[in-house]
């Protein structure tokens, strides 16, 4: 048990201060346009909920949120399984685990806005190997005019940029497994399968937890890569919540709307961020 | 029958993170490709490697002040952001970790949805308040408002790694009349210098690939890299290989420190906790 001091307080403080800095006065800014309307020259008007009711109304927003939820599960169900079953074949030993792990750990340091031009050159029919290799196959292959396509790439390029975080927290949870369990499943005689189901996927349960979190909060906050391939288009079959707000923000100066747009979004993290904090400090105590 | 299936399932496992790692690569080496070809073989037609090699793109980006600066604006303010998250960051985990204190909890949760926030919320506010500061296109901004995820990240990764010490060696350094910074220092960072080290790779990582608040808060002076790169689309007439060579260049600096920290890896991406 951790002792109770009250003085641990002044080493929390200089962080305090600084994340205070940065995401408490925004987004007091952000409350204070959500609850005022505006008709230029810097006056505002109170506009109580106005602006919450009308968000919550609009068939834009509403749209966006269910694309931004579609795409996330669609990644979730792709890039958990796939992530595990590689982390399953990865290496154990050898020259292999680094070779695997800085490989795979490439594009997560790639700037998402070059993860964006990477895929929008690779799939371009004219000049990219992807688009020209469909469609040297006969495939009419084109994320620019065809909603199906763009979802396709965008989806190829999620599960691209971002699988390879998935097994690496499922490689470090299976590296965590002592060396004895094995050896006893196997004078027991264990099967494949329930090595795997009652070795490792208790002791990756806490990995995965974090895995589909991450993956979920991030793809639904996902913003620079469909913004550099798609643009949010064709039409705005790829507006997702992150593209739909700062072009609301930034290019039709509609503060108010944004910023009440800004709060639901928020508040939709804040419950699952929640969900997730409750669930990863349940075993720890 | 069961062993032999399993002996050669064992056989062709490695196929599959071969073909992941396979599936990584092509689009990464289609830009390599690309950034050393010219324009014209780029536009005319479909070469799987560069016939006419050339490192004129490269050679672009070298010289030109407008290019290579986005890097040193790029460099500077991550560098500025590790720094300022680890210094915080240190001594609240070692708090988080070694103590229970009013409200701690609830603010470790606090801490943790700014990690969630999407940046888009961020953009406007970040602008004005920037603004009001007479911030906007310099470093410092860009490195502060980095901080907004990058705190948090850190104190989570820290935390963790602080955690795997055990509490006795703090009691007995105290005992032996150790203070607390000269405890802190001497004893027990060395401790946790990889966990440290994880943390810096990860801020600067993390710092390094957003885009979104860093071409808000930067105009010409602190313009990040990956911004200047979209010069390119609008200037008349694509510049591919230039494009590709940039794209490129961005991703060195990540390959490199990879490298170093090859073995923690997944343990900061747990945050800490496996």
């Amino acid at each position: 048990m951790k002792p109770w001091n009250n003085r641990a307080w002044f080493l929390v403080l200089p962080m305090l201060l600084l994340v205070a800095f940065s995401a408490v006065i925004p987004l007091m800014t952000v409350v204070n346009y959500s609850v005022q309307d505006t008709f230029g020259d810097n006056k505002f008007f109170w506009a109580g909920v106005e602006w919450f009711r009308k968000t919550l109304h609009s068939e834009r927003f509403v749209s966006a949120l269910i694309r931004n939820l579609i795409f996330s599960g669609i990644i979730l169900a792709v890039e958990v399984p796939l992530g595990v079953l590689i982390a399953l074949r990865m290496p154990k030993k050898g020259i292999g685990v680094p070779i695997c792990l800085v490989l795979m750990s490439l594009p997560l340091l790639i700037p998402f806005n070059v993860v964006g031009t990477i895929w929008q050159v690779f799939g371009r029919n004219d000049i990219g190997l992807l688009g020209g290799t469909l469609k040297s196959l006969g495939f009419d292959y084109n994320y620019v005019s065809n909603p199906v396509h763009a979802w396709v790439t965008l989806i190829v390029m999620d599960v691209w940029h971002w699988t390879s975080l998935v097994v690496l927290l499922c490689y470090a949870g299976l590296a965590s497994i002592p060396d004895a369990y094995y050896q006893a499943a196997q004078i027991d005689g264990a099967s494949g399968w329930a090595r795997f189901r009652y070795i490792q996927l208790p002791k990756l349960s806490r990995v995965l937890t974090i895995a589909v979190l991450l993956r979920f909060m991030d793809s639904f906050m996902i913003y620079t890569e469909p913004f550099v391939v798609t643009g949010g288009g064709p039409g705005n079959a790829t507006t997702f919540l992150s593209i739909d707000l700062v072009k609301m923000a930034t290019r039709e100066f509609n503060l108010g709307g944004a910023a009440a747009m800004s709060l639901i979004y928020f508040l939709i993290i804040l419950l699952v961020s929640w969900v997730f904090y409750t669930v990863m400090t349940r075993h720890e105590d | 029958m069961r062993t032999k299936v399993k002996e050669r399932w064992a056989r062709v496992g490695w196929l599959i993170p071969a073909f992941y790692i396979l599936f990584l690569m092509v689009p990464i080496y289609w830009l390599l490709a690309m950034s050393l070809k010219t324009n014209a073989e780029i536009t005319s037609g479909f070469t799987l490697w560069p016939k006419a090699l050339t490192f004129a793109n490269y050679h672009v980006i070298f010289s030109d002040p407008s290019w290579y600066s986005g890097y040193i604006n790029s460099i500077t303010y991550v560098v500025m952001n590790t720094v300022i998250s680890l210094a915080v960051a240190l001594p609240a985990a070692y708090a988080f970790s070694r103590y229970r204190f009013l409200g701690d909890k609830h603010l470790f949760f606090w801490l943790f949805t700014n990690r969630m926030a999407p940046p888009a919320i961020f953009a406007l506010p970040f602008f004005q308040l920037y603004s009001a500061f007479h911030l906007i296109d310099t470093h410092i901004a860009v490195a502060l408002a980095h901080c907004l995820f990058n705190v948090p990240l850190a104190v989570w990764i820290l935390e963790g790694f602080m955690s795997g010490v055990p509490r006795e060696i703090d009691e007995t350094a105290y005992i032996d009349g150790y203070s607390f910074p000269r405890f802190f220092f001497k004893i027990f960072t060395p401790l946790i210098a990889s966990g440290i080290g994880v943390t810096a790779f990860f801020c600067f990582m993390f710092s390094w690939v957003e885009l979104l608040l860093a071409s808000t808060l930067t105009t010409v002076n602190a313009k990040p890299i990956a911004a200047v790169m979209t010069r390119t689309v609008s200037a008349a007439g694509m510049d591919w290989g230039v494009l590709a060579a940039a794209g490129m260049l961005t991703i060195i600096p990540g390959a490199v420190v990879i490298w170093f920290v090859r073995n923690y890896i997944a343990k900061g991406f747990a945050l800490g906790r496996v």
